[in-house]
């Protein structure tokens, strides 16, 4: 173990780490830290990833009979719709920024906290709050639009608790635009002495760029949803063409948030495997401007890619062509990120742990979710595979197979910073390599489906179709095991006599790997002096991969 | 001037633009009435932005950061009306 500091402050001393600080409730409940309120998020999440999760198991178990037995018609449109709705925006965008970005914001830039710790905590509240609302929801008996409330069948048609749905993803919206708001004064305001733009981790880059979405987007959807509901209750006509409204109004600004919301999804997925890379190839990235770069340029041309939903709605044939073009431009960002980390990974001595696996898992599903994306946005193609399983397959594979496992790996890879402990590492490496597996046999079956002409949002479907279903399904039971893995090595570090992790064992660069696992209440001890820049492997005192 | 007195001149004016809202919609310009709302309604939401929303102290980030909110807005329209405007176009 010679873990020493490589930034210039003095030699850690020994302070009560953030856990150790009180153990009462009330020391969680009105925490102002920016450690504790990650786990506050990481816990509820993980509530909210169950309940999606369940919704997901009965809507598989649904599909393995083409006659759908297990669940009525409406049952089986509640189950997807608050499946969307949960994973969405209770797990998925919340995800990396509010857990891993809360916990490793302040601390990357070398900082005590995020610039506004109380509205930081006051974010966690809403989103519970906003969460609660959707639990009403799910025992009052659901939903039935679809995560995307098409009108009119939002406006009109639809039973069950629209208002109140509308009103849960409404509040929860505030949350997120809280914390994009804190996360952008503080990467502004907070950066350690030294810390200059072109030394910040790409981790911090990519949080940036969301953060500005998060910002300019949500408020959109705010309206949007808000515009539903008071043409519900009281028949404004925004929607409505007898009354002078445009249907196609609400795709309209319901995808100019949820393309860029989807970017929400990914972005902070980018800036997690930047790390991972990095620091399994203790290598310096490659390209750190590009890659950096890439991340803005994502955030802003994803705010004009968003009438490929549109294209067979009755949109313009000439704004079709427009999107479509826009969103060809969009993947060049994205390419440039896997081919840098590729080109970073190319010649270096990888350490293959878990973090790895799940990084290049990453990668290779991001890739194909990203090269299905293109091909949707051809117009001839998306004619023929627009709402079937083929655009079921494609979003999976980047916001399943890219995010959630991009989160897993990210998890893996802080764990030990996050909770002072180090979890079983072969464990780690069987749950990365059967989540990939697991998906794949999930989600690949669905390209087939879709392809022959298997509709989204269906669950009696002709017998011909059977075999790929059934196969999906056996792979999601391989997937949910997967997932559950680390639920209980990760749980099991925590034991009293779980091993006790160095400040340092991956030798990896970066301020967070300065400090102690875990770290003390204001992060350091003394103020961190950044004189180095990113990614200046090898360290130099390289530091030991042991256990200590 | 004093703060007070120059948000009350502000709100004078404010009040001055709603009555001139007001009193247009009943002109006989056809086509142009809209137009003349929106004018109206633009400078409105400058004075607010100036004078309440202090954008007349702030430094030059924040007015970016305002700025950027009017050009995400324009985007959201400028695309929209790519649909609208060319739903008629045969192709
Ligand atoms: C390489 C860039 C991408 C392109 C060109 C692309 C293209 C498309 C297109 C054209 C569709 C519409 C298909 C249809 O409805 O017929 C689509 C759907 C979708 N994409 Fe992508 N995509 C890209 C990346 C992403 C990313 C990064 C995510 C998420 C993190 C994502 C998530 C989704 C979702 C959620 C839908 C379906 C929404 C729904 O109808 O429920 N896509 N994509
Ligand atoms: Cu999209």
């Amino acid at each position: 173990m010679t873990d020493e500091p490589r930034f210039e402050h003095p030699p850690e001393e020994r302070a009560p780490s953030y856990l150790a600080e009180s153990h009462s409730l009330r020391s969680w409940f009105f925490t102002t830290d920016h450690k504790r309120i990650a786990l506050l998020y990481l816990v509820s999440i993980t509530l909210f990833f169950l309940i999606g999760a369940g919704a997901a198991a009965l809507i598989r178990l649904d599909l393995l009979t083409p006659q759908g037995d297990l669940l009525t018609n409406d049952g089986y449109n509640r189950a997807f719709s608050i499946h969307g709705i949960i994973m969405v925006w209770f797990f998925l965008i919340p995800s990396i920024p509010n857990v891993l970005g809360n916990f490793l914001v302040p601390i990357m830039i070398g900082t005590r906290d995020l610039a506004f710790p109380r509205l930081n905590l006051l974010s966690w509240y809403i989103y519970i709050l906003s969460g609660l609302l959707t639990l009403y929801v799910v025992v009052s008996g659901g939903v039935d639009t679809g995560w995307t409330f098409y009108t009119p069948l939002s406006s009109v048609y639809a039973n069950g608790a629209v208002v109140a749905t509308i009103v849960a993803v409404f509040i929860s919206g505030f949350s997120t635009i809280l914390t994009g708001l804190n996360f952008i004064v503080t990467i502004h305001k907070l950066r350690a002495p030294g810390m200059t733009w072109s030394r910040l981790p790409l981790f911090i880059w990519s949080h940036y760029a969301v953060s500005i979405i998060f910002v300019l987007a949500t408020p959109v959807l705010a309206i949007t949803l808000l515009l539903v509901a008071a043409e519900r209750l009281i028949g404004i006509g925004v929607f409505d063409p007898r009354l002078g409204g445009d249907p196609l109004l609400f795709q309209h600004l319901f995808w100019f948030y949820s393309h860029p919301a989807v970017y929400i999804m990914v972005l902070p997925a980018l800036g997690v495997v930047s790390e991972l890379i990095t620091a399994a190839a203790h290598k310096r990235i490659f390209g750190y401007w590009f890659v950096a770069f890439a991340s803005i340029a994502i955030a802003v041309i994803g705010f004009m890619v968003w009438g490929h939903h549109m294209f067979v709605s009755g949109q313009s044939v000439f704004a079709s062509a427009v999107f479509s073009f826009l969103s060809i431009a969009v993947a060049v960002p994205s390419a440039i990120k896997v081919y840098n980390w590729t080109a970073t990974l190319y010649k270096a001595d990888v350490a293959i742990d878990a973090p790895l696996l799940f990084a290049l898992g990453f990668i290779g599903l991001f890739v194909a979710g990203g090269l299905t994306g293109l091909m949707l946005a051809m117009l001839a193609i998306d004619v023929h595979v627009t709402d079937t399983y083929f655009v079921v397959a494609h979003f999976h594979y980047i916001m399943v197979g890219g995010s959630v496992t991009a989160f897993f790996g990210g998890l893996h890879f802080w764990w030990p910073k996050m909770t002072g402990r180090l979890y079983n590492e072969t464990l780690g490496r069987i749950a990365a390599i059967l989540i990939l597996v697991g998906f794949n046999i999930t989600f690949f079956p669905q390209f087939l489906l879709g392809y022959q002409g298997m509709p989204r949002r269906y669950h009696v479907y002709p017998p011909e179709f059977q075999v790929l279903h059934v196969i999906s399904s056996l792979g999601a039971a391989l997937l949910a095991v997967g997932y559950a893995m680390p639920a209980f090595y990760l749980l099991w570090s925590l034991l009293p006599g779980g091993r006790r992790a160095p400040a340092n064992p991956w030798g990896a660069s970066g301020l967070e790997w300065t400090t102690s696992s875990p770290p003390p209440k204001h992060n350091f001890i003394a103020q961190p002096v950044v004189v180095r820049q990113p990614y200046d492997y090898p360290l130099a005192h390289p530091a030991s991969r042991d256990d200590g | 001037m004093s703060g007070a007195v120059r948000l009350l001149l502000v709100w004078a004016a404010l009040m001055a633009l709603l009555a001139l809202t007001v009193g247009a919609a009943f002109l006989p310009i056809g086509m142009a009435k809209p137009w003349v709302a929106y004018a109206i309604a633009t400078a409105k939401a400058i004075l607010i932005l100036w004078f309440f929303m202090e954008m007349r102290r702030e430094s030059g980030l924040a007015r970016l950061a305002a700025i950027a909110g009017f050009v995400w807005l324009a985007i959201l329209i400028m695309l929209t009306a790519t649909d609208y405007l060319t739903r008629r176009w045969i192709m």
